[in-house]
């Protein structure tokens, strides 16, 4: 296993710190920093100034009551949120976006399969399997995609991404990812906006995978 | 108590605090570390309710501050200071006082229950780190982190009016990650390093993360 080497960057970071990251973006946050400990360290790093700022900004007096009716609910019974533990490849912030379940691969030719997790306005999230060898249909994008290696790896124009990394893509980028050899390369992908394709027929198929 | 809980009975520097505690009854660790932590380590480690009504008396009025700058009424802040203080209760066991201090960890649920109430979902947390059972607080450790978050503070408060008002926002989730220039005036990596230490106390969950 080589060691991560596409983090996430400090501002993104910051923005996640902050919750004013799309649910998308934040799941691929969340899912990297399960498996990397520079970006753990960094998010701490984050939440230090977050703290900071906390303690600075300008104490409101608050009612009177508040103290005892907390104080009052503390023995409340309350149902706890439930914890995805990660399952082999798939971090926790991964379990929680399927709910626990496996994936449900639907298959979109050439080998390649995805199984969307979660999409709306804001984008989407969702997960790929790339057979070796076999390269992702060449696409661009309306606007930022995160992808995240959870088994396997891939290479691009950009460099060569293993497992944990992460590679932030903007519209500029038309990049042609291509699965390595080796174990099939399975990633999440999250994007604010729905991935275009270049290739007249994965255009109009578009519609019908939703991809 | 707390000072059982904090020293480590293995290190030279425990038996010149030990012969210091013979003299007075406040050892030097427990004069050093901020209130807040005892605070919060008791809260912990003993469901010490007066801890937890300290608590409250301290950072109760800064985090109504805090959400109403983020926009919330007078009414909708005390509801979520509600929130957020339950959360400190319920969630007590995941504070790890080696790698936040506890503005900082307290930060990072206030705005998840923020983000989490305005949005009804759940944000997509990272998979949460724990002690082996039975581990032994390092309190050099503990108060190096709190100094470095100290320092931090310091830092922001000497920042130009207009860069500490950049940074304020960005923490306050009004920027988005495009918004947010990675460079904050402010220096993070000597709180990194504090961190990573804390991070790597952790050897057990850390063959889970890559470096």
């Amino acid at each position: 296993m080589s060691a991560i080497t596409h983090h996430i960057p400090d501002a993104m970071l910051a923005a996640y710190a902050a919750g004013n990251l799309s649910h998308a973006f934040a799941v691929a946050v969340a899912s990297h920093v399960s498996l990397c400990a520079e970006c753990r360290v960094a998010l701490g790093a984050h939440q230090a100034i977050g703290g900071a700022v906390l303690e600075d900004t300008g104490a409101v007096a608050v009612s009177s009551s508040l103290k005892d009716d907390i104080l009052a609910q503390l023995d409340a019974a309350f149902t706890p949120e439930p914890v995805y533990e990660r399952n082999v490849i798939f971090p926790g912030p991964v379990m929680e976006a399927m709910k626990g379940r496996a994936p449900r691969w639907k298959k979109l030719g050439m080998g390649v399969r995805q199984d969307i997790l979660s999409e709306d306005a804001n984008g989407s999230v969702r997960l790929l399997y790339i057979p070796p060898g076999q390269p992702v249909p060449d696409h661009s994008h309306n606007g930022l995609e995160l992808t995240l290696v959870l088994q396997g790896s891939f290479s691009d124009e950009t460099g060569h991404f293993g497992v944990g990394d992460l590679e932030i893509a903007d519209e500029d980028l038309e990049h042609t990812p291509v699965a390595d050899p080796g174990d099939p390369c399975i990633c999440l992908a999250a994007t604010d906006a729905r991935l275009r394709f270049r290739a007249l027929v994965p255009r109009l198929l578009q519609p019908f995978f939703r991809i | 108590m707390l000072t059982q809980t904090l020293d480590n009975p293995r290190s030279a520097r425990h038996a010149s605090m030990a012969r210091r505690y013979e003299r007075t009854p406040v050892s030097q660790t427990e004069t050093e570390l901020s209130q807040q932590t005892h605070w919060m380590i008791a809260v912990r480690d003993n469901r010490d309710r007066n801890a937890f009504a300290a608590l409250f008396d301290h950072f109760a009025p800064r985090l109504k501050g805090f959400i109403i700058r983020s926009g919330a009424s007078a009414h909708q802040a005390e509801e979520i200071v509600q929130d957020v203080m339950l959360t400190i209760w319920r969630k007590a066991a995941m504070f790890d006082p080696h790698r936040a201090q506890v503005s900082a960890w307290i930060y990072q649920i206030a705005r998840n229950r923020q983000i989490d109430i305005a949005r009804k979902e759940n944000r997509p947390m990272p998979e949460e780190l724990k002690e082996e059972p039975g581990m032994e607080p390092d309190a050099s450790q503990i108060l190096a982190l709190e100094q470095e978050a100290g320092q931090l503070k310091q830092a922001l408060a000497t920042l130009k009016p207009e860069q500490r008002e950049i940074v304020e926002k960005a923490y306050l989730g009004e920027l988005t990650h495009q918004e947010i220039s990675a460079q904050t005036g402010l220096p993070l990596g000597t709180i990194k390093s504090r961190i990573r230490l804390g991070l790597e106390r952790l050897r057990h969950e850390l063959k889970d993360l890559k470096q």
